[in-house]
């Protein structure tokens, strides 16, 4: 099989993993390498592919023949799919060469369990180590550390990667059983655990000797599923929030379940993948990382799921009027960020731009704040937009409106009926 | 005071001389062209030579008022904000009036055009470091871009770090000009006219496995070809390696020009190869 078929096989079987940032690499220039990761910071998108998502990375598996039988995975043992392999030198060289042509920024090398954990792990190490000894390879690797394999060898696969991840897939444990039955909780944790331990020790080391090895310097990810179980958005949230909060991680991805296969505890085959879910779920993670808000205050037990018709932001401001309008005068940072249509960015030129004199409605569209959802919110010098007058009702629609450009395409036939609402 | 345009070379340096002659002259400007484009009008014109004790008396005056705004006077110059000469002779004229406080406050009219013109031209120089594609020509990287914007000064630091060791180009077809690296050294220079070898076999093979894996990596369920055009505008579609046309794949030169496959020009190739197949003691199924 020659490298163009196996690339095929083993892009196409990687590609439902969201995970493509390179985020928090901070690898300058050496000689004698190849590459730089310190632009990464910001991240760094190489092309967006045809659904709209970002390609930072040669993003394919180490193999796609797997002893384990996940029933929501196409490279399942029981799935009769085409099966290949790189060897580490293919995989070192077309790394090399994407890089080379500025194709991409580095690696994300995942893989199917191929004999066992262990045995795979090993192959991916092998080929981490050419790219990085051999080919001296100085950009970005992201690898996924596979659940069950030896402590050791995840060490080994830390010390070659920028990030290492072990897709949690499944949010609670029962779907893990019904859905993904040779691996448990405790397999997946174990290695997160072990990562965050290391990470932090690495960092020890590396304030004490400055040329201590770094171990996976740009910290771990995970990867949840939505949609393939019952799991509601709360206990989404919240699992999120004590993974960011407990194993210190730097990203949770969300994948929205495309039915890859026919199963009866699936989702059949035509349920279209629940791509707006998926986004509020972003947004929220958004609102948790950047934004100090916490899992309980955007959900709760009486409204387990995000509100498909505005965003987890608005949703929040529309349950606590109280808290407005907010006058960007006077409000400290933490309260301009609650105002929807102000983010990060314009609360921060808000607070700069007001210590050389007071603000008006009229220099907040040029602060970057969005005036179409903001302005229900705050007030500038004690005033509010001209003729602005709003209940409760004409607020909702006015803030669906305002988002309807912005969302993913397909939920669109579902937004409308709730337009009517 | 009397009103003036001045006109002067096009170069950075050239426009800073036009500041300092306007204080020296005592005069407020109406308009800075660049002699090229200079068309009479009612108003009294100057052309103004460029001194480059004269441009670095004034950068340094920028700088010690603020180095944010002499950064903003810098980029400012390679955005394509319509009459940015004006807009950043406002700019210093401003600082140097009242004091770097204004520069706080982004809504500021006189501090706003420049900065929104920087922040496109960071934008466009941003989604270049990911868009730009370089083809191997015999152990040589080179590329084309179409930026809006005087991107390549921007770029410069980002391609020199990335390929320490390699020698590439990138040529901008907008403003006709060329970045330039070999042996650790960088430079920009105007160039007329470029056109780009066509690829040997080993190129046109990579051109090709990434056509695939672009091709490949979209999940069909989620099509969504607005959200990929608001990331990624069309106008940047046209030097890209995905969107070519089937010439673009196809091997033309001889094969004496084809580089040894598996060892890029400027790194070692591999050594000795590790045995195949890892070993796992007791993990065998
Ligand atoms: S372990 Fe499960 S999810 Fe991973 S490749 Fe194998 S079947 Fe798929």
């Amino acid at each position: 099989m020659d490298v163009l078929e196996k690339l095929t096989i083993l892009t196409d079987a990687a590609k439902y993993d969201a995970a493509c940032t390179s985020s928090g690499g901070s690898r300058t220039a050496k000689k004698g390498y190849i590459g730089n990761t310190s632009t990464s910071l910001a991240g760094c998108c190489h092309t967006f592919s045809a659904d709209g998502r970002c390609v930072t990375l040669l993003k394919v598996l180490m193999t796609n023949r797997c002893v384990y039988d996940c029933k929501y995975c196409v490279n399942r043992r029981s799935n009769e799919t085409k099966r290949a392999a790189f060897t580490p030198e293919e995989l070192a060289d077309l790394t090399i060469n994407f890089y080379r042509r500025n194709y991409i920024e580095g690696l994300f090398l995942s893989s199917g369990v191929f004999r066992s954990p262990d045995y795979t792990t090993e192959l991916m190490i092998r080929s981490l180590r050419l790219l990085r000894e051999t080919y001296r390879f100085n950009g970005y690797i992201h690898a996924k550390a596979i659940p069950g394999a030896a402590p050791e060898l995840v060490e080994q696969l830390g010390f070659l990667a920028d990030r290492l991840s072990v897709n949690i897939e499944l949010p609670s444990e029962a779907g893990l059983k019904a859905l993904a039955p040779d691996k448990t909780k405790q397999a997946i944790l174990t290695p997160m655990r072990q990562i965050q331990a290391r990470n932090q020790q690495s960092r020890e080391e590396l304030a004490k000797y400055r040329h201590a090895p770094k171990f996976a310097p740009a910290g771990q990810s995970t990867q949840l599923i939505v949609g393939a179980t019952a799991d509601n958005d709360l206990h989404i949230l919240r699992l999120t929030q004590g993974l960011y909060d407990r194993y210190r991680l730097k990203r949770v991805f969300y994948s929205a379940y495309v039915p890859v296969v026919e199963h009866a505890l699936l989702p059949a085959r035509d349920v279209k993948p629940p791509l707006l879910r998926e986004h509020r779920l972003y947004q929220a993670d958004w609102l948790l990382r950047f934004y100090g808000f916490r899992a309980q205050e955007l959900l709760d037990e009486a409204h387990p799921d995000f509100d498909p018709r505005v965003d987890p932001k608005c949703s929040w401001a529309l349950a606590h009027l109280d808290f407005f309008p907010v006058e960007v005068n006077a409000a400290d940072y933490e309260s301009l960020l609650r105002i929807p249509g102000v983010g990060v960015t314009s609360a921060r030129s808000i607070l700069a731009a007001r210590r050389t004199g007071p603000l008006h409605l009229e220099n907040l569209p040029k602060l970057g704040v969005v005036m179409k959802r903001a302005q229900y919110f705050l007030t500038a010098s004690g005033k509010t937009a001209d003729g602005l007058r709003f209940t409760p009702d004409s607020l909702l629609r006015g803030l669906i409106a305002a988002e309807r450009p912005l969302l993913p395409q397909p939920p669109m036939e579902q937004l409308s009926l709730f337009a009517a609402v | 005071m009397t009103e003036m345009v001045y006109c002067y070379d096009g170069s950075f340096e050239g426009f800073l001389c036009c500041v300092f002659d306007s204080y020296a002259n005592r005069e407020v400007l109406t308009a800075i062209c660049r002699d090229e484009d200079f068309i009479p009008t009612l108003f009294a014109s100057r052309a103004i030579p460029t001194d480059r004790d004269h441009a670095g008396r004034v950068y340094r005056k920028i700088v010690k008022c603020s180095p944010w705004a002499a950064e903003l006077v810098r980029k400012g110059f390679l955005t394509c904000l319509p009459d940015r000469e004006i807009h950043l002779y406002r700019l210093v004229r401003k600082l140097l009036r009242e004091g770097p406080g204004f520069l706080g406050n982004l809504s500021d009219p006189v501090l706003y055009p420049v900065a929104r013109a920087v922040r496109h031209l960071e934008g466009e120089a941003h989604l270049l470091k990911g868009f730009v594609r370089f083809s191997d020509l015999g152990g040589v990287l080179g590329g084309e871009i179409e930026p809006k914007n005087r991107v390549l000064p921007i770029l410069r630091g980002h391609f020199c770090a990335r390929y320490l060791n390699e020698k590439f180009f990138l040529y901008d077809r907008t403003h006709r000009e060329a970045l330039f690296y070999a042996a650790g050294k960088a430079m920009i220079r105007p160039l007329a006219d470029f056109q780009m070898a066509p690829p040997d076999e080993n190129e046109a093979a990579y051109r090709l496995l990434w056509k695939r894996f672009y091709d490949t990596i979209a999940i069909k369920e989620r099509y969504n070809p607005k959200c990929r055009m608001t990331n990624m505008p069309k106008r940047y579609w046209n030097t890209m390696t995905e969107f070519q046309d089937e010439s673009y794949f196809t091997a033309r030169s001889s094969p004496a020009a084809v580089s040894d496959p598996g060892a890029p020009a400027g790194i070692p190739a591999p050594g000795t190869l590790p045995a195949p197949g890892p070993s796992s003691p007791g993990s065998a199924p």
